[in-house]
Order: C-alpha cells, then sequence, then structure tokens
C-alpha cells in the first residue's frame, strides 16, 4: 500500500517538502503532519509497547497515538500540527535529552 | 462588578455563544481554546487555502455552521480570545494553560467550561492495529482535511453519527465497504415516540439512511462486533462480526472507523471539585449541574457535550444559558423571556437525547464477551484479561485500584478510550453494576506535556 490516507478533494494547493526519517517527501500546504506521513505511506510510528505499527486513532488531540518528533527531539501530534517547508520528522522515539539548567 | 475576570474554555458552539451573550451585558470574556481555529470539532473549521463551501463541508448544518463562525468573527475583537492554548491543570481561582510549549497561569473570578466531547469507544479484539480511527476522528480526516482514511472504508459502532459520518463520505466519493450497527432495529422503533420530539432531526437521520440504501451500501443492524482483522506491521485487512442472525460475516476493508456517540470532557471539571452523577440513560457519569448549568462548586459552571450530551444545537442553547445564569450570579440584569427560551429548547432536545439513548444503546454487554487477549488499553497494550486478573486476584473492584494495578486508564491517552469499557470490565469481573465501581478521577496535566515546557512570568 502506497498511502493510507486517500485526498478527495483540494488538491490545487502548492506543495510543501519535509523530510521524514531521511527520506523526501511531498505533502500540500496546509495538510497536517498525519495527512502528510499518511497519503505517502501506511504508518505513523512504532508502537512503544508491541511491535505494531500505529497510525493515528482521534485526529483530535485526544488519544495521543500520532506522536512523532523533529530531529532536534521536538514531540509533535501529527494530528494537530500543520506541514511546514523542510520540516525534518522522525517516526520513532528518540533517546530521551533532560534539559540541563543554562 | 463589570471587572468579574471570566474565563470561558473550549470555541465550540456552546463556547461561542456564551461569550456572545456576555459580551452583549458589557463584559470581555477570556475565551481559550486547545483549537488553532474556532468551531469546536463539529464546526471545525478547514484550514486556510481551502476552498470546499459551507454547503459541501456541513450539509443540511451549512447555516448554523456559517452563523456561528460569523458570529465569532463579529465577537473576536470584543473578547480576549486565547487560541492553541491547552488548559492542563487549575487551581480555585487560576487556571495552568500551556501554549506552544511555554506556561502561563490565568485567574479567573467565574469559569465557564464548554470543553466538548470526544467518542465513546468499546474494544474489540485488533482495534489497536492501524487504520481503526474513531469515528469522530473519521469525519475530521474528512471535513478538515479532505481525506479518507483508507482505500475501503467499514462504519462501525452505534449512534448517528455513524449514519452521518458514512454518507458524509459517500457523497465525497470514498469508498464505503459497509456500516455496520450494534443496535437492532426494534429498540429504534420503541425509541420513535421520543425521537419525535424533534421531528426535523429524525427526518434528517432517516433522509442519511435512505442515501445509504440507495447507493446499495450494506447496512447491517444488530450486528455483535468480533473482530478487526490484520496485522501489527500493515494494519487493518478487515472485519468481522456475528449479523443479527448470529451468522459471521466478513467485510475486507483497510480502515474501521469506530464509535458508540460520546463521553464528555470532565478533567478540568473533576479537579474543580465539581460533582458527577451517574446518568442511567447513557450508562456515563455526567457532570450534576442545575438546570442552567452551574456546578455544585461556586463560580464554576458548564455548558453543551461537556456537561451533557445533547449535541451542538443544544450547545448553543445552553451557552447563552449558561452565560444568563452566571449575569444573574454577578447581579447583573438579565432577560427573564430569553431564560425561558432557551430552557424551553433545551427541555426538547433533552426528550430527544433520551431517544437516542434508547435507539442506539451503549453495547455495555460487549465488554463482558470480550476475550482474555482482546486489548483494552489501545495505548500501552493491556489486555481485558490482565484487567481481570486485578479483578480476581488482587480483588480491585474499583477503577482506580484496578487502574493502580493494570495501568488501564494510565496511558498517553489517560482513560478517556479505555476507561468506561474498562469499568464495564471490571463491574463483569466483579458480578456488580457498573455505577458501583466508580469512575476514573482526573488528574493533572489533564493531556501530555512536554518536559521542555517552559514558564514565562506573568
Amino acid at each position: 500500500m502506497s498511502g493510507r490516507f486517500v485526498r478527495l478533494a483540494e488538491q490545487g494547493r502548492p506543495t510543501v517538502k519535509l523530510i521524514v526519517d531521511g527520506v523526501p517527501i511531498e505533502a500540500l500546504q496546509g495538510d497536517t503532519l498525519m495527512v502528510a506521513l499518511l497519503t505517502n505511506g501506511p504508518t505513523l510510528r512504532q508502537s512503544e509497547f508491541d511491535p505494531g505499527s500505529r497510525a493515528g486513532f482521534c485526529l483530535m488531540g485526544a488519544c495521543q497515538d500520532c506522536w512523532v518528533w523533529t530531529r532536534s527531539g521536538e514531540r509533535l501530534r501529527a494530528c494537530s500540527n500543520e506541514v511546514r517547508e523542510g520540516l525534518d520528522i522522525i517516526t520513532q522515539q528518540p533517546e530521551a535529552i533532560w534539559p540541563l539548567r543554562g | 462588578m463589570a471587572a468579574a475576570r471570566i474565563v470561558i474554555v473550549g470555541a465550540g458552539p456552546a463556547g461561542v455563544r456564551c461569550a456572545q451573550t456576555l459580551v452583549a451585558a458589557g463584559f470581555k470574556p477570556i475565551l481559550i481554546d486547545e483549537n488553532r481555529r474556532d468551531g469546536g470539532q463539529i464546526y471545525r473549521r478547514q484550514p486556510e487555502g481551502f476552498t470546499r463551501t459551507y454547503a459541501t463541508l456541513y450539509g443540511t448544518e451549512a447555516d448554523k455552521a456559517k452563523d456561528l463562525h460569523d458570529s465569532f468573527d463579529r465577537l473576536r475583537a470584543q473578547i480576549d480570545y486565547r487560541p492553541d492554548t491547552l488548559v492542563w491543570n487549575l487551581t480555585p481561582g487560576q487556571l495552568c494553560c500551556v501554549s506552544q510549549g511555554r506556561h502561563t497561569t490565568v485567574d479567573y473570578d467565574a469559569l465557564i467550561l464548554c470543553t466538548g466531547a470526544t467518542d465513546r469507544l468499546m474494544p474489540i479484539e485488533g482495534w489497536q492495529l492501524g487504520g481503526t480511527y474513531s469515528l469522530g476522528g473519521a469525519q475530521i480526516a474528512l471535513k478538515a482535511q479532505a481525506v479518507s482514511i483508507g482505500h475501503r472504508v467499514v462504519f462501525m459502532g452505534s449512534g448517528p453519527l455513524l449514519y452521518l459520518v458514512a454518507s458524509q463520505y459517500l457523497k465525497a466519493g470514498a469508498n464505503v465497504a459497509a456500516v455496520l450497527d450494534t443496535s437492532p432495529l426494534g429498540k429504534r422503533i420503541k425509541a420513535l415516540p421520543k425521537l419525535m420530539a424533534r421531528p426535523g432531526l429524525l427526518f434528517t437521520g432517516l433522509k442519511l439512511l435512505a442515501q445509504l440504501y440507495r447507493a446499495k451500501i450494506p447496512v447491517h443492524l444488530g450486528i455483535a462486533p468480533v473482530q478487526v482483522l490484520g496485522d501489527p506491521i500493515s494494519g487493518v485487512s478487515g472485519v468481522r462480526v456475528r449479523s443479527a442472525s448470529g451468522a459471521t460475516l466478513t467485510v475486507d476493508c483497510d480502515a474501521v472507523a469506530l464509535g458508540y456517540h460520546l463521553r464528555p470532557e470532565t478533567q478540568l471539571a473533576d479537579l474543580a471539585g465539581c460533582r458527577l452523577r451517574f446518568d442511567e440513560a447513557s450508562g456515563q457519569w455526567l457532570l450534576d449541574l442545575d438546570e442552567e448549568g452551574r456546578t455544585c462548586v461556586s463560580g464554576v459552571y458548564a455548558a453543551g457535550d461537556g456537561a451533557k450530551i445533547r449535541g451542538a444545537d443544544a450547545a448553543e442553547h445552553a451557552g447563552r444559558l449558561v452565560a444568563m445564569a452566571l449575569l444573574s450570579d454577578l447581579q447583573q440584569p438579565v432577560d427573564v423571556a430569553q431564560v425561558a427560551e432557551q430552557r424551553q429548547a433545551l427541555k426538547v432536545m433533552d426528550a430527544f437525547r433520551l431517544g437516542l439513548a434508547q435507539a442506539f444503546p451503549w453495547p455495555a454487554a460487549q465488554a463482558k464477551a470480550l476475550p482474555d487477549e482482546a486489548i483494552v488499553c489501545r495505548c500501552e497494550m493491556i489486555s481485558a484479561g490482565e484487567l481481570r486478573r486485578t479483578v480476581s486476584e488482587k480483588g480491585a473492584c474499583e477503577v482506580n485500584r484496578a487502574k493502580a494495578f493494570s495501568r488501564v486508564g494510565m496511558g498517553r491517552c489517560q482513560g478517556r478510550y479505555c476507561s468506561q469499557a474498562g469499568a464495564e470490565v471490571i463491574a463483569a469481573a466483579a458480578g456488580v453494576n457498573v455505577q458501583e465501581v466508580g469512575r476514573q478521577r482526573g488528574q493533572a496535566p489533564v493531556k501530555p506535556l512536554s518536559m521542555l515546557t517552559q514558564e514565562v512570568a506573568p
């Protein structure tokens, strides 16, 4: 399967380029990260509690099943953050970096 | 008292109508909303640059959606609007908020919670597979992003939203594989007298159903969900159910939209110390309010689906009514005829609510029948068997105790999608009524916060 989500309308928007796990993908301006990732592939992230893949669930910021990370370690809810040109996303939880004072 | 600091949480139909009523009375409320744009979930606005019309987006509700958005646009300069802001905790007189990674506090004299609802879920074996979405989530995908959640979608569960979203998908050109409803026809026929409280809405519902039949979409009533089929890596490949006649029915699909009507978001009210009561009709805990929206805590009010699941029209009335209750408590003049009008409208919607609860009942018995290996907690992959063992081996017959032992309700969704079904599993294992096992307590932060959240001086 190429993409999980299927675009039905609003396809005339300008494209935005971003990187997911090192691979460049194209999305449309106004897409959420979730739509950008799931129109390009079947899953969003790896479950931390079993070998399964996840693709989100509620799309309204309640279930937290769509977390992805920026390369700098910032956690983003894919359903409620829009794509930005050049965004560098990773779909596996990075090593925890505890913010130190200063 | 014109300086009373009034904070409304939530910019859906209840929150916007509440703000509008307060502005008309000379106040300037703070309106905090977690979303980027107003409208709530039901009248969620599509992003800038999208071009679909109101009629395309909201169908029969287009005029109401436009009116609410227009009202908000006119209000915007007269209120202190804070979008993209989560209220994650509160103490008496003060809210803790986070916006774009920064923490701030907001003081209040009066707080009106218009926090809305989420889908109400009953687990099914395999519902953790990628491609299973909440019914409301499936609707948001279409409305806010113009996408279908899959190439071939099954709609399963019960409630009016099941038919609404399926018909919206159909109209938008998506491939609807089947509509599978756990409620049998007989329940709906018995509920008709109550549903006649809103004949127009009942007719709209029947029209949606007719559209599905006309498009030859298989619609099965009185089914029992058995399993979402698929594998952990590639996700959903089908659903299996038992039909009303007892036959096994398998439908191929790559996405499932699942839901059983709605549950209220009561965490903030709970943290404020507001009392809840068990509602027999819907089988869930709701805020204990007076008829105008006052909680048992002085200065704390609630309206909309977060207070009682009655839908968007009722939320608009309840938002106006709660604002007038607050004005009256602040010794401000209130239009008595307006109050009576809102109360009368809500009475009709209450009757309809009871009809819906009867026509599309919460399938509590499914929890008892869940196989031990079925996952109850999607967040942390905890099975029904593990939850049952906390009852049989540890004697945990109360949901918060069972949560501590099993972690069901402790994951990142904080019980939003497992706690009601979990309570049913516990009650069935303990052999008691579900209200006797209690309800999961609200905990701060009401949604996960990042360790990187910074405090900003007020």
